[in-house]
């Protein structure tokens, strides 16, 4: 089932949550919406399944319009942040609450409804804690039995706000395989909100970057991730390098270093300009690679798994660079501490203007 | 929603305005000479100055018992935690009958305080106790759960930075209880103004010496004098008022300091 | 709740934040001599005035018709208010806690008047509103309705001085739940009232029962006000509290306290009820 948001706005006192926002998402797709806290992103996921309203503009599930609908019509399914189960009952009374709400007279009979949520905890691998209740459940356990809560209605789209945010890091990163595992098996139009890039590049077919209450970038991860379409993005996706400057005919001049970008850009209007790098991207060797590349010392490394990062003191730079190999170049160029490196940027992108995170 | 408005309009507004109104339409002379009449004058000056004695008394000894209950282990702590609402449960009627026996001249503390040569009924200090019984819950349940959802670390790096327990006592635990402090004792002056049915029988109602405000509507309602009546609540009620308001900016500046 | 558990192992283990053992042995002395002298001698001396001439004359003091009768209406006055501060305590705290609208903060302010407002103020009001002499008295009186000097009185009076004590009671635990469940319930279809009975009423359910029983307390035990609107008719308009003063100044002092004790009974058992669901509360 398609979802069709157009021109969304909604306002609270003192600030603009949403501001004339549309997206289209196809029948099946995994969407995330992503962007920092206060950006407006869970705002939206709650207009869509009418726990908010808004201001203006319209959402159109599968052709037909939902705007004014009241949520326990719009048939969404929603998977709060915190779960949401309700304490009082049974897992097997959660699953079931959805079936057992509707009028009598579309109701399934005792017997389907039994079978449906024992279909859906199989489904969610939460079977054997049929007669438990929500306390007794670790906080990834009770996400797996709301998501089966959401599926029971057979809702048009799910809808996931921060679903993992509140797990430990190993319960996050299994549950989010597993999620992504089901989406394929079950292929409902999902979309998530979420704060963690890593969590939204792993997981979905499209990510939405929202920031105070725009959407900056949509498009697959590897296009966001490679090709943010400006500062915010590049900033937001991963750790990068950001170096101010003054741009000059598509370089930017940054401290006495002239940064020539390989990436086209319109640069000719603008006066200040910054260069991005993530730290993957920077070359490093103990000889010269090309003419434009940088002196530096290395003043730190750290271990961080299987990659290593260096912090790089160059002159003309006020601020360390940071940069990431893998683990077996680090071995084999044997770097230590204060030893003298070549730095390669060529794969900086330069963007103009000035631009708050 | 509209059950809720339907129903304060029927048992709060409408009622407590018939009150503002009459007073208001009352002849102003008259108002004035009765709640300015030395009787009457000598009635609110007993009930503010008994009400905010026994706040004063309750502050300290309300803030004791919420550090004993909370912070000490002792045999009997539960049974006590839970009568602290006595107060709350009991009839006051009960609870005045209770004291104008105790504290009577052949009571079981009367007799002794007798000896002293001290006595307690129809004299205001009676009063005092009455009130004092009256608002102790007030203070002990609002500084308690205060009290018990401090965080240990606040004190220990107090101690760590090498305050002692009375410094961190005054400069960093008092502090952070005082605003829960002074709503529960603002309470407790608040209800105590009020308060009839647990003082009328040990103050002995002596006009100019023991007679509170309540009682003193209650006389006029007695003599069919309903303006006089109204004048006096209505003052009352105007200091009622004002205690609610300071209240509600205790509770503001509360919610500030936490932000 | 979980805060309140690591807090008790900290004091045991912490010898830091616990006072000197002197101290401690005088603040405890100290609160069981407070509660000696107030809570604990009066308590006592109820049951030893009322038993002073035996069980026979005791048995006889409630055992009086006119006793009785009064219980009767204490007990109706009970039944009538309990359910309607009931449902308004529930729709109120509702109201407050799940939604924002206009008016809000002065509804509860409202909650606190009560509290602030003396019980013969209370009382007042409502004989200066319904009383023989205004307007809406006569008018009512002409159609054979009486409400001040008479039980409608008594109950109008008791709703005003315990109405937000429920109420007071879902508030803080109605925030503390949050808005999820229900919203949960409704995006799965569950309509207002199916919400509410299915979710929100189990959840509040021991909150509910504690406010309830405060309430029943209460308005047994309301004096001042009742006091005001009664009239003192006997075995018509007095409750119970009131037939404990007209026998205390009647000097009958046995009968007096016989007929205190059954409230004190009571009180009793509402502190009992309440330390009961607060452990309920406190193992979820």
């Amino acid at each position: 089932m398609s979802i069709e948001i157009k021109n969304i706005t909604k306002r609270f006192p003192g600030y603009t949550a949403l501001d004339d926002i549309s997206l289209s998402v196809g029948t099946g797709e995994l969407i995330a919406l992503l962007g920092p806290s206060g950006c407006g992103k869970t705002t939206l996921l709650r207009i869509i399944a009418g726990l908010e309203t808004a201001d203006a503009g319209s959402i159109i599930l599968e052709e037909k319009d939902t705007t004014n609908l009241p949520a326990r019509e719009k048939n969404v399914g929603f998977v709060f942040q915190h779960y949401a189960l309700f304490r009082r009952l049974t897992v097997f009374d959660n699953v079931a609450f959805g079936l057992n709400v509707q009028p009598s007279s579309v109701r399934p009979s005792k017997s389907e409804i039994r079978d449906r949520v024992e279909h859906l905890l199989k489904l969610v691998q939460m079977d054997w804690a049929i007669k438990r209740y929500p306390s007794q459940l670790s906080g990834g356990q009770r996400q797996r039995v709301a998501l089966a809560r959401a599926l029971a209605v057979n809702p048009k789209v799910l809808l996931l706000d921060e679903p993992f945010s509140a797990l430990d890091a190993k319960v996050r990163q299994e549950l989010r395989r597993w999620l992504r595992k089901l989406h394929d098996d079950i292929h409902v139009t999902s979309i998530f909100v979420t704060h963690d890039q890593e969590e939204a590049l792993e997981l979905a077919d499209r990510i939405v970057v929202i920031n105070k209450g725009k959407i900056e970038q949509q498009g697959s991860p590897q296009e966001v991730y490679d090709h943010p379409a400006n500062a915010f993005v590049y900033n937001f996706l991963g750790n990068v390098n950001v170096f101010h400057g003054r741009v000059h005919d598509g370089k930017v001049l940054v401290g006495d270093h002239l940064i020539e970008g390989k990436h086209e850009l319109d640069l000719n209007e603008a006066k200040n300009g910054q260069a991005f790098i993530r730290p993957h991207e920077i070359g490093i060797s103990r000889i010269r690679s090309g003419e434009n590349d940088l002196v530096g010392i290395i003043r730190d490394i750290r271990l961080m798994g299987g990659q290593i990062g260096l912090e790089v003191e160059t002159s003309g730079f006020d601020k360390l660079i940071e940069a990431e190999i893998p683990r077996e170049t680090w071995q084999n160029l044997q770097l230590v501490k204060g030893d003298e490196v070549f730095i390669t940027l060529d794969r900086v992108r330069v963007f103009s203007g000035e631009y708050d995170i | 929603m509209g059950y809720t408005v339907f129903y304060l309009s029927a048992i709060v507004i409408v009622p407590l305005s018939t009150l503002v109104f009459g007073a208001f339409r009352m002849d102003p002379q008259a108002f004035i000479s009765t709640v300015t009449s030395p009787r009457v004058l000598a009635s609110y000056r007993l009930s503010l100055s008994t009400a905010l004695v026994a706040a004063i008394f309750n502050a300290v000894a309300g803030f004791l018992t919420a550090w004993t209950l909370v912070r000490y282990r002792f045999p009997g702590r539960k049974v006590l935690d839970a009568l602290v609402d006595l107060p709350f449960a009991l009839p006051t009627a009960v609870a005045g009958i209770c004291f104008a026996t105790l504290y009577s001249p052949v009571g079981w503390i009367g007799q002794i305080l007798a000896k002293a040569d001290i006595q307690l009924i129809n004299a205001p200090s009676g009063i005092v106790v009455a009130l004092i019984f009256i608002g102790f819950p007030f203070v002990v349940r609002t500084v308690q759960p205060v009290l018990s959802e401090l965080e240990p670390e606040m004190e220990e790096s107090a101690q760590s930075l090498g305050a002692n327990r009375w410094q961190t006592f005054r400069k960093i635990l008092l502090p952070h209880l005082f605003p829960a402090l002074l709503t529960g004792v603002t309470l407790a002056f608040a209800r105590a103004i009020g308060e009839y049915g647990s003082v009328i029988f040990i103050a002995g109602n002596l006009p100019f010496k023991t007679e509170i405000a309540p009682l003193m509507i209650m006389t006029k309602l007695d003599q069919f004098d309903y303006d006089g009546a109204s004048a006096v609540a209505f003052v009352l009620l105007l200091i009622s008022f004002t205690m609610l308001l300071v209240l509600n900016g205790i509770q503001r500046w509360q919610q500030k300091a936490y932000q | 709740m979980q805060t309140n558990h690591t807090q008790e192992a900290l004091i045991i283990t912490n010898p830091n934040r616990n006072d000197h053992p002197a101290v401690q042995l005088i603040l405890i002395l100290l609160t069981f001599l407070f509660f000696a002298g107030f809570i604990f001698l009066p308590l006592g001396l109820v049951f030893a005035q009322a038993f002073q001439k035996g069980t026979a004359l005791y048995l006889e003091a409630i055992r009086d018709p006119i006793a009785i009768s009064a219980v009767k209406l204490t007990l109706l006055t009970a039944a009538i208010v309990v359910p309607l501060n009931a449902v308004f305590g529930v729709t109120a705290a509702w109201a407050i806690t799940k939604f924002s609208f206009r008016g809000k903060t002065l509804l509860i302010s409202l909650l606190d008047l009560p509290f602030a407002v003396s019980p013969v103020i209370a009382g007042l009001i409502f004989v200066l509103l319904a009383g023989s002499r205004t307007s809406l008295g006569s008018w009512l009186g002409d159609h054979g309705i009486k409400i001040i000097f008479s039980t409608p009185g008594i109950v109008i009076a008791t709703l005003f001085v315990t109405f937000p004590f429920i109420a007071r009671e879902l508030i803080p635990l109605m925030e503390s739940q949050g808005r999820e469940e229900e919203e949960a319930a409704i995006t799965l279809g569950a309509k207002g009232w199916q919400t509410f009975r299915i979710i929100t009423l189990p959840n509040i359910r021991w909150g509910l029962m504690y406010g309830m029983i405060l309430c029943t307390a209460r308005s047994i035990g309301e004096f001042g006000a009742v006091s005001v609107v009664s009239g003192h008719i006997r075995g018509m308009t007095n409750t119970i509290p009131l037939h404990v003063e007209i026998l205390y100044s009647e000097y009958n002092y046995t009968a007096s306290f016989a007929v205190a004790s059954i409230l004190v009974f009571l009180a009793l058992a509402t502190i009992a009820v309440k330390a009961l669901v607060e452990k309920r509360v406190h193992n979820q």
